[in-house]
């Protein structure tokens, strides 16, 4: 298959990256709002092209446990699921990244806390960058604003797991989940051989031959002077995440007093309260994270010297905020606007909290 | 140029299938296009909506608070909507199952009454088609030869044998049109 | 002096253990099965010739640290979810010999869910259970597969069913799946036991092989730990106690 241009929801977009890039497995369970990706690949039926192999798990935890055990084989592999859905990965996650195995997580959020609602949210902010499971591990996150981007991220999600050894995760949610938007389809990647996997992952589990030392993958270990050893390397990996792969997107900042620092759909609907700030004489800018985790802490301690003010528009109580505190550290000032449990924010809404909470003329 | 567009009826009514018709003839027009269906419970049987934005530009929000066009097919969007169009913006609405028309001056309303007009063709399904016959007379946003190409592109194979009944709703939906 | 080189001559050998079995020193306590089933899935892979396409999934339990034994490529899963981690391997790398190696707790309780489904699925997996009815790794805790009126450390008055629920019989459950194509229940106290043991687990490997669906091999053990008695008292006490209500032979042979 070519490259390719086609109009599709965000769900269906991360189906149909999966088999461009050459996944070799999908392990997931149904719930609302991101089913349309397993039913998707079934519908695709990729095992008869590709050869990728699409199960349907009998739950969230064995999902992300066949995952883990994909992983473990050097395969490239991923699940989806929505917020509830994650919260039952976690221990799974944690495995997987005390492992370091590399392999891809979507989570399309909804409204919570609890079975909540089906409706978008972002509420999972913390979850996703601050842990999740237990230990200290991080997850690459990643936050698609558009349903290219949700394409675009499962290669790159699952180029950096790669190259980290860690697990990446797509933060979507609702919004990006369910709208249809025109995307370009990358050409259909092969998927690796055996003798490229051994050679990609020494350390995968592909049988051990007798030129090398039996691999195990495994996050146990019960000497704690080793175990810290352990830690520390991974707290290393992290370091060199942060250096190297942080992403985000500048819109109207160059000349702005303020900016809005937003995620996901909230960005999208964010650039459109940008729009609408300027109309009205008011120079707003917006900065979008596209890495979650590691998150654009420079460039917001940066702005924080020239701006009166950052606004973090966020479908939660105020996650992201936090960070943006971290990263300003009282330079100026930093507001949250936020609606939850399942309401989106308009644009005009974004503009009102923007001059209430900052501009207070 | 760009156009903001909400279509809102009942479940049932092909509220989102001709949302996505319109988004996939503007993509066939070389556009940029968003369509963001309100999903969950409501789509079954309950009242649906679907936000279309046709542009030539990058779209910014897929979600929006005011509407160029409001597409409207049965009471309780009117009642959300009809506030909700930008002034000097338009509003079209079936008159079916409608029973306060709207009362704002500073927009341009239409109505086509396509249910009616469907049932006289024998085929309820013709409904959306026809409004969006009506729409596309009002604002001409995308070409008939592309809406067909939409059509095309957003019905399985199996449903292509429909097409032509499709074309010939749109042209009467065009043809009966009213501005009120 | 003669040294132990010149009394171990390939000529005056009688027995060997099996050459995947490395030296690293057992964590098992005396008395414990999992020795000999680990043997023994070690001469069955060795003798089926698949020793670099065998993919073994340890669990959280005992024998956590099985990877420690077997010279084969290992993946230690999460308590319980065994089953699901042997799935995704044996789906994605077809040719392997994929096994997981469970206890009671690990397959019967926390992973009720996987192993029934990884079973319903007919995932062509080997699943090999030790049931000794206790908690081995964590002290000698109550199992879903705990006798009634036997006693544990959550259970220190003995097992009352009215409190905790009956034994799981979790194979004869297995044994009514149609994903499942062999279920049979071992044990390894004697020679000859171990001999039958023996041919069942390659059977089980087989299976697999052949596509024909998951085979669970159940090997009713002894906790002398946990049970608090010698091994010799284990052995006894499994014969009298833990046959007649986990009877041996197989339950399911298609």
């Amino acid at each position: 298959m070519s490259e390719e241009i086609r109009l599709m929801k965000g769900n269906e977009a991360i189906a149909h990256a999966a088999v461009r890039y050459g996944v070799d497995g999908y392990f997931g369970y149904p719930i609302t709002p991101q089913s349309e990706i397993l039913e998707t690949l079934t519908e695709l039926r990729p095992w008869e092209t590709t050869g990728m192999v699409v199960l349907q798990a009998e739950s969230e935890v064995a999902a992300i446990n066949m995952v883990y055990g994909g992983a473990g084989a050097g395969k490239k592999v991923m699940t989806s699921s929505s917020s509830p859905g994650v919260s039952l990965k976690q221990e799974g996650i944690s495995y997987i990244a005390g492992a370091e195995l590399p392999c891809l997580i979507v989570n399309v959020m909804r409204g919570g806390p609890g079975l909540g609602t089906i409706q978008p949210s972002q509420a999972d902010y913390f979850q996703t960058t601050k842990g999740g499971g237990h230990g200290d591990y991080r997850l690459i996150a990643l936050a698609p604003s558009s349903v290219q981007e949700m394409v675009d991220f499962v290669g790159l999600g699952l180029d950096l797991a790669f190259k980290y050894n860690n697990p990446a995760i797509i933060l979507a949610d609702g919004v990006i989940g369910q709208m249809m938007e025109k995307v370009v389809l990358p050409k259909q990647q092969i998927r690796r051989t055996e003798e490229e996997i051994r050679k990609e992952c020494p350390w995968a589990i592909t049988g051990k031959t007798a030129d090398r030392k039996r691999n195990v993958i495994t996050s146990l270990e019960l000497d704690p002077e080793r175990m810290e050893q352990n830690n520390i390397r991974f707290q290393a990996k992290y370091r060199t995440i942060e250096e190297n792969e942080v992403r985000y997107e500048e819109l109207y900042c160059e000349d702005a007093e303020y900016i809005a620092v937003a995620f996901g759909s909230s960005a999208r609907i964010c650039l459109k309260a940008v729009e609408i700030a300027r109309e009205q004489g008011i120079k707003l800018g917006l900065l979008r994270p596209i890495t979650l985790w590691p998150f654009p802490t420079k460039i917001i301690k940066e702005y924080a010297e020239k701006v009166k003010g950052f606004l973090s528009v966020e479908l939660n109580a105020g996650q992201m905020v936090e960070d943006i505190r971290l990263s300003v550290n009282g330079r100026t000032a930093v507001e949250h606007y936020g609606r939850m449990g399942g309401i989106v924010f308009s644009p005009e809404e974004i503009v009102e909290a923007l001059k209430e909470k900052l501009i207070k003329e | 140029m760009k156009q903001e567009i909400i279509i809102a009826g009942f479940g049932g009514q092909g509220v989102l299938s001709m949302g996505k018709i319109l988004a996939y003839s503007g993509l066939m027009e070389g556009k940029e296009v968003s369509w963001m269906p309100s999903y969950g419970p409501e789509q079954r049987g309950g009242t649906a909506n679907v936000t279309v934005i046709l542009s030539d530009d990058r779209i910014s929000s897929p979600v929006l608070n005011s509407f160029d066009i409001a597409v409207v097919l049965n009471q309780p969007s009117m009642d959300k909507f009809e506030s909700k169009v930008k002034p000097g913006g338009i509003l079209i609405f079936d008159g079916y199952g409608i029973h306060k028309v709207p009362t704002r001056t500073d927009i341009h309303v239409y109505r086509i009454d396509a249910m009616d007009i469907a049932a006289g063709m024998a085929d309820a399904k013709a409904f959306n088609m026809i409004i969006l016959g009506g729409l596309l007379k009002i604002s001409p946003m995308v070409k008939l030869e592309n809406v067909l190409l939409g059509l095309k592109k957003s019905l399985p194979e199996r449903h292509h044998k429909l097409i032509p009944m499709n074309e010939q709703a749109i042209l009467k939906g065009m043809e009966s049109v009213v501005k009120l | 002096m003669i040294t132990a080189e010149e009394i171990i001559k390939p000529e005056n050998l009688v027995y060997t253990k099996p050459k995947l079995m490395n030296d690293t020193h057992m964590h098992y306590c005396p008395g414990c099965s999992h020795g000999v089933v680990h043997k023994l899935v070690a001469e069955v892979v060795e003798e089926m010739g698949m020793e670099e396409k065998t993919i073994g999934v340890s669990p959280v339990g005992c024998a956590v640290f099985a990877y420690n034994y077997i010279d084969i490529d290992w993946v230690e899963a999460a308590h319980g979810r065994a089953p699901a981690v042997a799935t995704a391997v044996k789906r994605l790398s077809p040719d392997k010999m994929v096994f997981t190696y469970q206890g009671d707790g690990d397959l019967a309780a926390i992973g009720t869910a996987e192993t029934i489904h990884a079973c319903n699925r007919g995932e062509n997996i080997v699943i090999i259970f030790i049931n000794n009815a206790i908690y081995g790794m964590t002290g000698g805790q109550m199992a879903p597969t705990t006798l009634e009126g036997m006693k544990t450390s959550t259970c220190p008055f003995g097992r009352d069913v009215k409190l905790n629920g009956y034994p799981l019989k979790i194979s004869n459950l297995i044994a009514q799946l149609d994903g499942a194509c062999y279920v049979t229940r071992q044990s390894v106290q004697t020679s000859p036991a171990i001999k039958k043991a023996k041919k069942a687990l390659r059977q089980a490997f087989e299976n697999s092989m052949a596509g024909k669906g998951t085979s669970l091999v159940e090997f009713v053990s002894t906790c002398s730990s946990g049970w608090k008695m010698t091994p010799v008292q284990s052995n006894k006490w499994m014969e009298e106690n833990m046959f007649p209500f986990y009877p041996l032979g197989d339950l399911k042979n298609e």
